[in-house]
């Protein structure tokens, strides 16, 4: 190092969020003590705009060349430094943050011990910042496509943005339809637009786009590579029918042996479908899967004399040898669109779901009131054996959401809505019946949502404000026992019919995608964003984002719109063509590597390869970095047995005089 | 050792778990004992065995290093790396007679603030148990 460290430190207030807990004057005199610091200074907000212009004039006119930020976490405003002190011309990476707020003065109560801590972490930044090096950031080129996995509606209207704005997009969807979710549902709230109305031409859409490439009963394999640069494999499963050949015209689900002797999954179980067989009508694409599982010839090798489904198919698109194909490509950013699971009522075993048949959940509902459902819109209740006309509705809200027993504590942000719209659908059908809903709040947030809610109260329905305990049979009706707690009356309501109000849960397969991803979970086990408030749609792994209801719960109108922020934010690496890779990449000493090679069997990333050198006129063999592939997360140097591979920024040297610092400061 | 004796911890924690963890805690304005430093690193398998026994040198009584779950690692594989190493660490401790008290390992992912919490309460308590360390401490301490 030729230029001697002149150190500014620079203390926040953060209003009141640091000042209240921690003394910024004494810690400012404190750290004007310590070694090569030159300035130490305090301000009411320092990532503001005039707290940034204060760092830049001391580097100016002070001649600063490393500085230290004791703010809030660097997870927050790094970047924002970095930048300030780099159009200062200084090295981005001569900056330490002292973390004072998150670590400090939001989690102690006395002045006296928030100030101690503060000084000891200034005092630990100081000493890391004078030994940090200068770093280059370099760019590579972006891929100029994108992932899209889960096409439902947050998958689609993603893919369908992006490659409107002229961009490659691979969308992946694990079933063999796009639409997911929303394709199931009848009505949406609170317009009462019908939701295969309004989805089908963006399922359509999606197929016949010249940018996307719609690899439908497909999975996600394997990812590897970096922002800018992702390979992606992905498994495209056998449907036992030729795509190019098949026609949809359905002779083949006709004729299968086992027709119609299976719970169709879009149907809720609801409707029975073949062997062979089309998720819906209006699946896109309009391609027929053998259910290999279910198929008798798949199955057990044999299905009468011939399949069935060959013999009648005028297309011979029938296959039953095929394999699952791999596809592999290249991409520069990834949106993750898996989507939710409804919770499974089964898991309130009071309310009865698995012991009576009356007792159906809000999305059978939707099945049974859409015109395309297995009832063709008749709601059509059996009472055990018996079909009967319900003259008693009950509604249940609030099943599985903001229910600590079931592990559930948010709110699925849905469900007072689709609970009022289906009391809405129910009254059109069944003029007469009595309807009730039990609820503990109504959440009537959106737009349009609190005069649907009153149109719905209007309608002659009855809210009681309850959680009900417990369903059970009392001769031929179901009881519902709830406590209705505006009148304080114990309640044994008799009814017909009892639709549960289930919420939303984080998919039950997402481990699959997090671990391929390296995502995260937030306490609500959806995935977790980059930021709850400024990064909504991004994760800690650079260039994948989220959309739709992988996130959270999420209605409609915010899944589009969080789609829409998601492909937006995805376009900024294609775009741009260009993205900036790490710099705090590990180097080694290769005056010192002895080319043991266990820092190249430990690199996760298979970044660091042994090469031949000449080394004072010897051939030897030492380790060396592929700064591209390189994440920095310093495994290697943990392992070298001669401290020869080190990661920049958080080299040994670096990190012992920070431990040193807090050791001497106590 | 004094009843009132404040052990001195060093923190090492990753940055994409339990750094955020400790980030979160603060965000849901957790309290918890201002005894603990926190030193960040990329991953928990950056942490040098050699760090732990340094800290315990340089001036501190306890040591603890956080990261992600088994599992979750943001590289793969880091904390099985660090498991292993600061495993053998521990046991060595015991051997060369430092109350394993003093070191602690945890795994404090991004949304558990309050286990974060918890994890400090008892590294805290423990290197308070054990009392001021005075074993192999340096004499002269330059930085």
């Amino acid at each position: 190092m030729t230029e001697k460290p002149k150190v500014g430190v620079y203390i926040c207030h953060c209003g009141i969020n640091i000042s209240s807990t921690v003394d910024v004057d004494a810690v400012a005199e404190f750290a004007k003590k310590l070694p090569n610091v030159e300035v130490a200074r305090t301000y009411s907000y320092m990532c503001s705009d005039p707290g940034q212009v204060l760092i830049k004039k001391d580097i100016e006119e002070q001649g600063l060349n490393r500085i230290v930020v004791a703010s809030c976490s660097p997870r927050m405003h790094e970047p924002t430094f970095r930048k300030a002190i780099s159009e200062a011309g200084v090295n981005p990476y001569f900056l330490e943050m002292a973390n004072i707020r998150e670590q400090c003065s939001w989690v102690h109560e006395e002045m006296e011990e928030g100030t101690a801590k503060a000084e000891k972490l200034v005092g630990a930044s100081v000493a890391k910042v004078r030994l940090l090096e200068a770093l280059e950031t370099k760019e590579v080129d972006a891929e100029p496509a994108a992932l899209v996995i889960g096409a439902g509606i947050a998958g689609i209207q993603s893919a369908l943005d992006i490659a409107d704005a002229g961009f490659k997009v691979y969308l992946v969807e694990k079933t063999p339809s796009v639409g997911g979710r929303m394709a199931q549902l009848d009505k949406t709230f609170p317009t009462l637009d019908c939701s295969a109305c309004i989805l089908t031409p963006k399922m359509v859409d999606v197929a016949s786009h010249p940018n996307i490439e719609l690899l439908s009963y497909s999975e996600v394999e394997e990812v590897n590579g970096f922002v800018g640069n992702f390979d992606v494999k992905v498994r495209k499963k056998a449907r036992y029918v030729d795509f190019n050949k098949c026609t949809g015209c359905g002779d083949c689900a006709k004729e299968c042996r086992v027709k119609d002797r299976f719970p169709n999954e879009f149907d809720q179980g609801l409707g029975k479908r073949s062997a062979i067989y089309l998720p819906f009508p209006q699946a896109v694409p309009a391609k027929y899967t053998i259910d290999a599982e279910n198929c008798l010839y798949l199955s057990k090798g044999k299905c009468g004399k011939n399949p069935k489904c060959q013999e009648v198919c005028g297309a011979e698109a029938i296959d039953f040898e095929q394999k699952d194909e791999f596809v592999e490509f290249k991409v520069g950013a990834i949106i993750v669109a898996t989507g939710f699971d409804p919770f499974d009522a089964s898991r309130k075993p009071e309310y009865g779901y698995d012991d009576y048949s009356n007792v159906i959940t809000g999305m059978e509902m939707e099945r049974l009131v859409s015109a395309s459902g297995p009832t063709e819109g008749k709601i059509k209740i059996f009472n055990g054996e018996e079909e009967i006309e319900p003259k008693e509705v009950a509604l249940i809200k609030c099943v599985g959401s903001r229910d600590e027993s079931v592990g559930n504590e948010y709110c699925s942000r849905v469900c007072c809505m689709y609970v009022a719209k289906q009391a809405h659908l129910i009254r059109d059908k069944l003029p007469d019946a009595n309807i009730r809903i039990y609820y503990m709040d109504v959440r009537a947030f959106g737009k349009g949502f609190e005069e649907f809610y009153d149109r719905v109260r209007r309608e002659n329905v009855r809210y009681i404000r309850g959680n009900p305990s417990e369903i059970f049979k009392r001769g031929n009706k179901l009881v519902v026992k709830v406590e209705d707690t505006l009148n304080s009356r114990a309640l044994e309501d008799e009814v017909d019919l009892v639709v549960l109000g289930v919420g939303l849960e984080p998919r039950a397969d997402m481990r699959g995608v997090m671990d391929l991803l390296r995502l995260s979970q937030s306490p609500d086990r959806f995935f977790l964003e980059a930021h709850p408030k400024l990064r909504p749609v991004d994760t800690a792994t650079d260039g994948v984002f989220l959309a739709g209801c992988a996130q959270g719960p999420k209605d409609i109108p915010d899944t589009v719109a969080q789609a829409k922020g998601a492909a937006a934010s995805a376009m900024i690496p294609l775009a741009r063509g260009k993205v900036t890779i790490n710099a705090q990449v590990a180097v080694v000493n290769e005056a010192t590597c002895r080319g043991c090679g266990f820092c190249v069997n430990i690199c996760p990333y298979t970044a660091i390869e042994l090469v031949t050198v000449n080394r004072f006129g010897n051939e030897v063999e030492v380790a060396r970095v592929n700064e591209a592939l390189c994440k920095g997360c310093g495994s290697c140097s943990a392992a070298c047995l001669s401290d020869s591979i080190q990661p920049k920024s958080f080299r040994d040297s670096q990190i012992l005089p920070q431990i040193a610092a807090l050791g001497v400061l106590k | 050792m004094s009843a009132n004796f404040e052990p001195n911890i060093v923190a090492f924690l990753c940055n994409w778990c339990s750094y955020a963890g400790a980030d979160l805690a603060g965000t849901s304005r957790v309290n918890y004992p201002s005894n603990i430093q926190i030193i960040r690193v990329m991953c928990s398998g950056r942490v040098n065995p050699l760090y732990v026994m340094n800290a315990l040198q340089q001036g501190a009584d306890g040591v603890l290093v956080s990261g992600c779950h088994p599992g979750d690692c943001h590289y793969m594989e880091g904390n099985y790396y660090a498991r292993r190493r600061l495993g053998m660490l521990k046991d060595l401790m015991e051997f060369v007679g430092v109350d394993p008290k003093r070191f602690h390992m945890s795994w404090v992912s991004a949304s558990e603030g309050h286990k974060w919490k918890e994890v400090v309460e008892k590294t805290v308590e423990d290197a308070k148990e054990a009392g001021p360390f005075e074993g192999f401490r340096r004499r002269k301490i330059e930085w």
